[in-house]
């Protein structure tokens, strides 16, 4: 018995790991991949089984809790957007040495376009070096197909495996058709092959033979995969690797059907029969693909020395942002003419009367009180330099506040603040979000009080995860007690409520702090207006 | 059937109910449905847009090409023109006219209303104030998808069922006075087209 639900593809994939026989869920918010652990937060079969879904204070930690849970036997699945991946890259390139016991799905949502991200990267890049299958569904009832299959792959393999989905499937909803029954959970049990998990040399080098001679029979995997398959067409001229969600967009150029032959490709290591059947059929290859030129670097290799193959790397394809159903058409007005009806002229002007409308911070955010009060300050200064972090308070670099001078990674702010009073910048000004500062501000305020580095830390504290939409944030009550924990000196640990009418204090208590010649943290506080409106509603 | 809508407005002014309730009737019809929205930073202000596809076969593509929308649905003026070559030729804009004025260069009203007027098949007026003079003032989204329901083809009653199951929870009263609105929006429509 199947029913229907309307899922975005990130619930689909939750629904699909619940269903799955999930014990526990390990994640950082994260756009466009939030909605997974919230997902499961609100599930009544999570509630009802009491699976883990308590958020996690950065990605490394919620993939090592994960790989622990899989350590024990039971399924677990750990979700993070993209750039998470990068901080959780230690333990994941990792776990495909030790593998994994019971399935464990490791959940990476990629932002091609940078809707809400500052780069691009593509994690299948990551799954194809730590030798670990990957799953990339191009639609929302393959998200939810994927979490079963996902888990039984990774209990046969005994090895992690990476799901890749992009923003476009991940907040896009659809109609799912999803199965009645909820699989029991695993029992308690332990690896069977429990020396493998001590990653010694020793112990690695052995180990790393298995992975690669898996990863080879993984490939053959691939070839049988119910979500891999060769379709064939009339014209082979040409032939199609397509991959992901770009299948749609060729589906939707070709509405009476494709006239290639296509390989599509939802799972990794590359199907290698599947492929080379292409490319003996077809004079010459296309590759579409969602995100970096993952599956063309393959296939073409450094020499690229077999038949003409187009795509990102030979400039038939955008190399950078997201594909959309008009970049594919037009590919295929360039390369099959014949195929296509031609446009009707004049169509698609765009208007006159339009200009760009930025996001900013909300009215009554604190942090807006934080910029005011810190650029009344600085303008005293000859080159204050002030050094952002990730969240919200980004925003303060856009007008009117114009107020920092970098946002990198998580938990930079501090940490470059730092290199630059090493350099001998003053003042030295870091901004950093309480919950930005327990995911990554901890480690490098430690490295700043071991020398008593003349900078100033701002934690603007709003009690939440807040650019992602109000999730429960790590340090929420015990800010001070941390920075104090970590061996600040409590004459430079301040506390001060981000309000309008504070606004002298605050810019005499931010002043005195970067005029001392050490480290202080000044933690600025005030609800987040958003999480406070949905209280009271 | 098919029909291809983008939702348009400003983040935080209500449109992904729009898309939500649209959804549900949808649903309850058996129709396929792609409905692709953007989260995260844009929701603080900036503009907010969702492609919403419904169709009575099998969707591929999440996103519609340009010059494919049969309908552009904005809480906003300027919105409704920022995707105005996403319309098809036959297509049909429905706008609220009640600019929504958070940035410093915003363009001249005159020019907004004139360039709108001059698109073949439009629908605009300010449903703001139609919905106080309702007395229920945050219901403009429903006048909204009132307004904008002549061009689905969905039947009315479907797309006030789901009204009631997606207000449903909020108590009697607000499913009601959404009922009302979404009615007034779209008899105004009606009169118009």
């Amino acid at each position: 018995m199947k029913t229907k639900h309307l899922l975005l593809g990130d619930e689909a994939l939750a629904l699909g790991a619940l269903h799955a026989g999930l014990s526990g869920a390990y994640a950082y918010p994260g756009t466009p991949s939030t909605e997974i652990m919230e997902f499961i937060q609100q599930s009544p079969i999570a509630r009802e089984r009491k699976i883990h879904s308590h958020w996690s204070s950065n990605e490394k930690t919620a993939v090592e809790e994960a790989l622990g849970m899989s350590y024990c036997g039971k399924r677990a699945i750990t979700s993070m957007k993209h750039v998470g991946l990068n901080v959780a890259a230690d333990p994941f390139v990792n776990s495909a040495m030790t593998g994994a016991n019971g399935g464990l799905l490791v959940i990476a949502a990629d932002d091609p376009s940078m809707h809400s991200s500052q780069n691009e990267q593509d994690s299948r890049f990551y799954a194809d070096f730590a030798m670990i299958p990957a799953l990339e569904p191009s639609n929302q009832q393959e998200a939810y197909d994927m979490a079963e299959y996902g888990f039984n792959l990774s209990e046969q393999f005994q090895i992690p495996v990476l799901v890749r989905l992009v923003t476009r499937l991940s907040h896009s909803r659809a109609v799912v058709e999803t199965s009645e029954e909820v699989r029991k959970e695993n029992d308690l049990h332990y690896p069977a092959r429990p020396k493998q998990w001590v990653l010694m040399p020793a112990m690695s080098k052995i180990r790393n033979k298995q992975l690669i001679a898996d990863f080879e029979d993984l490939q053959y995997v691939s070839d049988k995969s119910p979500f891999n398959k060769y379709v064939d067409g009339k014209d082979h001229r040409l032939g199609i690797v397509v991959s992901g969600i770009a299948y749609n967009y060729l589906m939707e150029a070709f509405p009476k059907g494709v006239p290639f032959p296509l390989v599509k490709v939802s799972q990794y290591p590359l199907p290698k029969k599947l492929i080379s059947r292409l490319y003996e059929e077809c004079d010459s290859l296309l590759v579409l693909e969602e995100g970096q030129p993952f599956i063309e670097k393959q296939l073409r290799g450094l020499l690229d020395a077999g038949k003409p193959i187009m795509g990102k790397f030979s400039g038939e394809v955008q190399r950078d942002g997201e594909l959309n159903p008009d970049i594919v058409r037009n590919l295929f007005m360039a390369v099959s003419p014949d195929y296509m009806e031609m446009e009707k002229a004049n169509r698609h002007v765009p208007a006159k009367n339009v200009v760009s409308r930025p996001p900013a911070l909300c009215q009554g955010c604190g942090h807006r009180d934080v910029y005011g009060a810190l650029n009344d300050v600085l303008k005293e200064y000859e080159n204050p330099k002030v050094f952002g972090d990730i969240g919200c308070y980004t925003l303060g670099f856009l007008s009117p506040f114009n107020a920092i001078d970098t946002c990198v990674d998580m938990g930079a702010s501090i940490t470059m603040a730092k290199g630059a009073a090493d350099a001998g910048q003053h003042p030295s000004v870091a901004i950093i979000g309480d919950s930005t500062f327990t995911h990554s501000g901890m480690t490098g305020l430690l490295d700043a009080i071991n020398e008593d580095s003349p900078i100033t830390v701002i934690i603007s504290d709003n009690l939440t995860t807040g650019m992602t939409g109000g999730q429960d944030s790590q340090g929420t009550g015990k800010l001070e007690e941390i920075c104090l924990g970590l061996g600040a000196d409590p004459a430079h640990v301040r506390t001060i409520d981000s309000l309008p009418k504070n606004h002298d204090e605050m810019v005499k208590l931010f002043k005195e702090e970067i005029d001392h010649k050490g480290l202080s943290v000044i933690i600025s506080r005030r609800e987040c207006i958003q999480t406070a409106r949905r209280k009271k509603s | 059937m098919k029909t291809d809508i983008i939702l348009a407005g400003v983040g935080g002014q209500g449109i992904l109910s729009i898309a939500t309730i649209l959804g549900a009737a949808a649903l309850e019809e058996n129709l396929y449905l792609k409905q692709a929205e953007v989260h995260g930073m844009s929701q603080r202000g900036g503009d907010v847009q969702s492609n919403l596809r419904i169709s009575s076969n099998p969707i591929h593509s999440d996103l519609i090409p340009l010059g494919g929308a049969d309908l552009i649905v904005s809480l906003e003026p300027m919105e409704a023109l920022r995707y105005k070559e996403y319309l098809s030729p036959e297509g049909w804009i429905v706008t609220n006219t009640n600019p929504f004025v958070n940035i410093p260069n915003y363009p001249e009203m005159e020019e907004v209303e004139k360039e709108l007027s001059a698109i073949p098949n439009v629908v605009a007026f300010n449903m703001d104030e139609k919905a106080k003079e309702l007395l229920s003032p945050r219901s403009s989204n429903m006048i909204l998808l009132g307004a904008a329901s002549p061009f689905i083809e969905l039947a009315p009653e479907k797309i006030e069922d789901a009204i009631r199951t997606v207000f449903g929870r909020k108590g009697e009263k607000i499913v009601e006075s959404n009922i009302k609105a979404f009615r007034a929006g779209r008899e105004f429509a009606m009169k118009k087209s």
